[in-house]
């Protein structure tokens, strides 16, 4: 008995724990007052500042451009490997590739970023490219670690997905390409779009590899909040990261319905 | 186009100058050290229905994607019309497959599943929807056009993937299982369709089942697999009378298998010593037996007549006590008890209105003449 009442109000006492700092976030976000921590009621001023505030819109435009063009090079690339990984199978060293596919997901990101830096500066002094660091290799560096979340999502559906249903199709007198479009792309579009999704909320997040990776004129949304966050927190700037919140929430919660949603056969 | 079907009485594998349709020869498949298919040599003529069984795992659904093109053979050859199809992709062949999970697409509805394969021949898509539309009616399904195929119940779904299969019309078709999920009437009934497609368009098949009645009465010929060999090819009734082995004898039908040793011929019969039996049995004499030799003695349960008196005249007599009776409808199944211990299997045709039926704890004769004894070696 004792125990039906323990547990559900340590789940309780978690959800609290993870959720009041976000929902005072939301509520101060419509505070009147200019001071963050005092309550002078009411206001949607904060969100008419936002919008006339041209630092944060073009950084909000800059994270857009790379969350959109570096996702959607990630779902390629990612559903490349994938796809790679698991129907061109029992090749040797299969567990270490797709060890090496998910590693960036456990990788701590001042690692990978770093890394990503010291690559970008050897390879424009031995090509010249990059020129110099800005959103081109933001776009790059959130494509590969985004990359890595699309493929063991795809790779998960591909699992999932019976063998036989694309060899019934060669069968049936439909070459690779055609089995590919045909069968296998529609099958695994959920799988793609939660990718997407991911890839681009990722991308929306990332202030860390963004950091080391940026160069100027290239400030995203995370990193212009991060440098007036030191100047202290705005009312201003809550507003902005309930806005975040909201196109993050939105995107994750498409992303795990479409990964729930079974192959159905 | 025309092809010649097979004529009922043709027996094309009697012809030593015909000329097989499918060349299987020394075909292995090796899955790591495990070979799921061990050297099979095999010939199938045109028009034929052959069926391929076997227990579970001994192979068939392997020897089937190998001849599809879908698992390329480990060593061995297989020649299709003439041609070693080595080198030609499963989707360059003239084969097609009824997978045994059906594998349809599960985005596509009924339909468009069936219509697939002719849109990738290139048949123009009015001839196709009519084509389409006749295959659905064959199989009863012209009512679930629209649907997808997790709308379906399994024996429906069945039908999908047999329509699928059935539809390009290629010169060889390969069937896992086709009809395991139907009810006995739609299973008879689309037996017999196959049967019709095979003898008026000439499609050769190749059908696995794990039904040995099934594979009675679909087929020309029937190839029996364990542990990936085939262990006896024959025409049904030869796989049934004058099976080659035990393992063979107790999978097709239902068998009483008695364990002995070889005494003397008597004359024109041969004696086999069997206390599992408690008499010497008595068969039909078999040549390459020596002396001594353990051989198994399969009698049939419809070759054993039943009495409650002692028959006169029969080369085999043994007494039993009846142990249970199941009643079938047609005929009854009668468990006896030796005196050994050993329990045979009789079954008695219900045809005659006899007396009172032989019933439970009744003491009871069998016998057999010499020639319903199969002796086995191995
Ligand atoms: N891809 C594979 N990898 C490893 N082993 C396999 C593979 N495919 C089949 N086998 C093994 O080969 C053997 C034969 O399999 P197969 O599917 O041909 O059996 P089957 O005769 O069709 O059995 P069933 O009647 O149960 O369908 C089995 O022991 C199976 O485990
Ligand atoms: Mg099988």
């Amino acid at each position: 008995m004792k125990r039906g009442f323990f547990l559900p109000v340590v789940a309780f006492a978690g959800f609290l724990f993870l959720y009041i700092p976000i929902v005072s976030l939301v509520i101060f976000s419509f505070n009147k007052s200019k001071l963050v921590t005092v309550w002078g009621g009411w206001s949607t001023k904060w969100y008419v500042e936002l919008l006339n505030d041209p630092q944060i819109l073009g950084a909000a435009w800059i994270s857009l451009k790379i969350g959109v063009v570096s996702a959607t090079l990630a779902t390629i690339l990612g559903t490349i490997a994938a796809i790679v990984l698991t129907r061109f199978g029992r090749v040797r060293g299969r567990g270490l590739l797709i060890g090496m596919v998910t590693a960036p997901l456990v990788m701590p990101e001042v690692i990978t970023g770093l890394s990503l830096l010291l690559l970008f500066i050897s390879m424009e002094a031995m090509f010249g490219w990059p020129a110099g660091r800005g959103i081109l290799t933001i776009i790059i560096a959130h494509t590969t670690f985004s990359m890595a979340y699309v493929a063991v999502v795809v790779q998960s559906r591909l699992v999932d997905m019976d063998d036989a249903i694309e060899e019934a199709a060669s069968d049936l007198g439909a070459k690779p390409m055609r089995v590919f479009f045909d069968i296998t792309l529609p099958m695994i579009a959920p799988s793609l779009i939660s990718g997407w999704l991911l890839s681009f909320t990722l991308s929306l997040d990332d202030l860390v590899i963004a950091s080391f990776v940026s160069g100027p004129g290239a400030s995203t949304l995370p990193i212009v909040i991060f440098s007036k966050v030191r100047l202290g927190v705005t009312p201003e700037i809550n507003a902005l990261a309930t806005l975040i919140v909201v196109v993050v929430a939105i995107g994750i919660s498409i992303a795990w319905f479409l990964m729930r949603k079974k192959v159905k056969t | 186009m025309a092809e010649l079907p097979l004529a009922a009485d043709a027996k094309p594998w009697k012809d030593s100058a015909a000329v097989p349709f499918i060349r299987i020869k020394n075909i292995t498949k090796k899955f790591g050290e495990f070979s799921a298919v061990d050297d099979i040599t095999l010939d199938i003529y045109k028009g034929e229905l052959f069926c391929l069984l076997g227990g579970s795992g001994c192979g068939k659904s392997t020897l089937l994607r190998m001849l599809a093109g879908l698992e390329t053979p480990t060593s061995g050859t297989i020649e299709i019309d003439g041609q070693d199809v080595a080198d030609v992709a499963a989707f360059d062949r003239p084969t097609n497959m009824m997978f045994q999970s059906y594998a349809l697409f599960p985005h596509m509805t009924v339909e468009k599943n069936v219509i697939y394969g002719l849109l990738r021949e290139g048949v123009p898509k009015a001839e196709a929807k009519d084509r389409v539309a006749d295959m659905l009616r064959l199989v009863k399904l012209q009512d679930f056009a629209k649907r997808k195929p997790h709308q379906l119940s399994g024996g429906q779904q069945q039908r999908v993937a047999l329509a699928r299969s059935l539809i390009k019309q290629p010169k060889l078709l390969l069937l896992d299982e086709p009809l395991a999920a139907l009810d006995k009437k739609l299973r008879e009934e689309t037996q017999f369709e196959l049967i019709h497609i095979q003898e008026t368009l000439g499609v050769t098949f190749i059908v696995v089942t794990h039904d040995q009645e099934e594979a009675m009465t679909l087929s020309t010929r029937i190839g029996v697999m364990k542990d990936g060999k085939i262990v006896q090819v024959g025409e049904p009734p030869q796989i049934y009378e004058d099976p080659n082995s035990r393992y063979v004898a107790d999978f097709i039908g239902s068998v009483n298998m008695f364990e002995g040793t070889v005494d003397v011929a008597v004359s024109s019969t041969l004696r086999i010593k069997s206390p599992e039996a408690g008499i010497d049995l008595l068969v039909e004499p078999v040549e390459g037996l020596k002396a001594n030799q353990n051989v198994s003695v399969a009698i049939r349960p419809e070759r054993i007549t039943l009495t409650r008196h002692k028959p006169d005249g029969a080369a085999n007599i043994v007494e039993g006590g009846v142990v249970e009776v199941a009643y079938l409808g047609n005929l009854s199944v009668y468990r006896v008890k030796l005196a050994s211990g050993k329990i045979l299997k009789v079954t008695k045709s219900n045809l005659l209105h006899d007396e009172e039926p032989i019933s439970w704890d009744e003491k009871v004769f069998l016998s057999w003449s010499n020639a319903a004894g199969i002796v086995l070696t191995t």
